[in-house]
């Protein structure tokens, strides 16, 4: 498979291919990763703040039948292959988008797929916060919403970015093999020249490029986590 | 005034029911800084939070000024917690807040706009002695910093009543002092009602003025804490007066008889009291346990003498200390 995978043929045309379509996929990824994440969080924070606050010792409590569901839905949700789902919602990614491939099409799956996680990862953050902190809010009188908003999110930022930073980079994942699908981006790069015309090298960029923006993401996440978090600041 | 009237909890749990508080009648009133002592598990914690409500009482009334909390409304109540408010073990502050933010906490729940709330905060961070650090972050703080952060947080609404959950269990003695003096100027200055939930005797005796004895579920003794601690008559009480357990008849060597003295409030520091008894009526008394304090220049606690030599002799005794003011004296034959 990896013969000759410098020969000097394959090197001009990888890098030709490098200087016409990579600059374009690495943009799709971040494009499809970034959009997807955002929109995961946007369903799945509030998910994970009912998983916390709708429980019998929660500080919202919600009937036990409703939970009972939600936590059954995102199981299911979570059990799916990736592969699998982004087939099944082909219906309503040409509801939403008018399409199911190209670049944009393939934001819906990935959503479908990662709101579910983002709701878990939430739900462990929001966890953290200490239950006496929670309670010390209810001594002074704070509604469930107050808590919810100034105590239980604030208190749990550190752990929120690196949760997040988990997620997208599992995102940025998902994103390369929605490119089997027609999916855009580094992905279908990948899969286009390195599966089906068994142009090794050019993957092996792609893959090259998929991990530096790993690094990237978690770097910036975790500078991020460890200078959010008020806990770490040594006394003076 | 606070009343707290039939007062039960009963918590279900996987084993069954357990009675945490059984039939608790108290009244504590305005200006008291008042001690609930017990030990680990007595239910202190409980009847602190049935106070404001944290917990649910099962049956019973907690009246504040005449009105049955139980009864209101969740809005309700939760202006009235901005008047009994709370201090506790671990602080609990806000971790990801400068305490500045802390102590605006309270004032932006209730909906104070933020000038007004950092004005206040500013001036109690001056009443906590902390005026420096306004931008701190709790954790940078000392233990004994963020209790005082805590308490300037829980005087920001203006409240009547301030509940302090072993509030100084997790600071060293030094600290602790300092702390509980903290508790008694804003009860002196700003006329606060405190309730003092604690398992050490120490605490209650630097500052309370009245005492109820937790012990499992119940109140077992309820006064002065001067009157208690000098003679106390409970079991639960005898045990946290006594902490290590006095036993007079294991105590006592064979041949003699156990004679307990209670000093209550007498006069009497400094003066060689046993000494002075064996050169009057010459009686030898060997002193088995003692656990006294000086309370305001009084002396207050209790003594167990082992008296040899029979009936005779232990009634000489105990016709000679009784003669002393503010003593008692009494023959022990079960263990205390």
């Amino acid at each position: 498979m990896f013969n000759n995978l410098f020969a000097p043929e394959a090197v001009s045309e990888a890098v030709e291919i490098l200087k016409t379509e990579f600059l374009m996929a690495t943009w799709e990824t971040l494009y499809i990763t970034v959009a997807a994440t955002v929109f995961s969080i946007i369903l799945g924070l509030p998910l994970g703040i009912l998983l916390v606050a709708g429980e019998k010792n929660g500080v919202f409590p919600l009937p036990k039948g409703l939970m009972h569901a939600l936590g059954i839905i995102i199981n299911l949700l979570r059990s799916v292959p990736f592969l699998i789902l982004m087939i099944m919602v082909f219906p309503l990614t040409r509801l939403i988008i008018g399409t199911t491939v190209g670049t944009t099409a393939s934001i819906v799956p990935l959503v479908i797929a990662a709101f579910p996680f983002v709701a878990r990862l939430a739900e462990s953050s929001l966890r953290e916060v200490n239950p006496n902190i929670i309670e010390a809010a209810q001594s002074m009188g704070a509604t469930p919403f107050q808590i919810i908003v100034k105590v239980m999110i604030p208190e749990s930022v550190p752990s929120l970015i690196s949760n997040m930073t988990i997620a997208i980079t599992t995102i940025l994942g998902y994103s390369a093999m929605s490119g089997i699908i027609g999916g855009g981006g580094l992905g279908k790069i990948a899969i286009n020249y390195g599966y089906y015309r068994y142009k090794y090298l050019v993957m092996l960029a792609a893959v090259i490029i998929l991990i530096v923006m790993v690094q990237i993401f978690q770097s910036v996440g975790t500078h991020l986590a460890t200078k959010s978090d008020k806990r770490l600041k040594g006394r003076e | 005034m606070i009343e707290i009237k039939n007062l039960y909890k009963t918590f279900q749990t996987g084993d069954g029911t357990v009675e945490a508080l059984k039939d608790i009648n108290l009244t504590i009133n305005d200006g008291d800084i008042y001690g609930i002592i017990g030990m680990s598990g007595a239910g202190k914690s409980t009847l602190v939070r049935c106070i404001n409500m944290l917990e649910r009482p099962t049956g019973g009334s907690v009246e504040i000024d005449g009105k049955d909390i139980g009864k209101l409304s969740d809005s309700e109540l939760r202006k009235v917690r901005r008047s009994v408010t709370m201090i506790f073990q671990g602080f609990n502050l806000l971790m990801q807040r400068t305490c500045l933010k802390n102590i605006c906490f309270p004032l932006e729940l209730a909906g104070i706009n933020k000038k007004d709330a950092k004005k206040r905060a500013l001036e109690l961070l001056e009443t906590v002695g902390l005026p420096d650090k306004a931008n701190a972050y709790p954790a940078q703080l000392s233990g004994g910093q963020q209790q005082r952060i805590a308490i300037a947080r829980a005087l920001a609404t203006n409240p009547k009543v301030l509940l302090c959950d072993e509030a100084t269990s997790a600071l060293d003695p030094k600290t602790t002092h300092a702390i509980l003096e903290l508790i008694c100027e804003i009860n002196e200055k700003l006329g606060i009602t405190v309730i003092i939930i604690t398992h050490q005797m120490s605490v209650v005796e630097a500052v309370c003025n009245r005492v109820a004895i937790l012990d499992n579920g119940s109140v077992a003794e309820e006064g002065e804490v001067g009157v208690i601690f000098s003679n106390p008559q409970s079991h639960a009480a005898k045990r946290l007066v006594f902490p290590d357990g006095v036993s007079s008849l294991s105590a006592a060597k064979p041949g003699e008889q156990s004679v307990r003295i209670v000093f209550n409030g007498a006069s009497a520091a400094g003066r060689p009291l046993i000494s002075q008894m064996a050169i009057d009526i010459g009686v030898a008394a060997n002193i088995l346990a003692a656990s006294t304090r000086t309370i305001g220049g009084k002396v207050y606690g209790s003594m167990l003498l082992g008296i040899a030599g029979g009936d005779e002799c232990v009634t000489k005794t105990i016709d000679y200390l009784r003669s002393v003011p503010d003593v008692i004296a009494e023959e022990v034959t079960e263990d205390v």
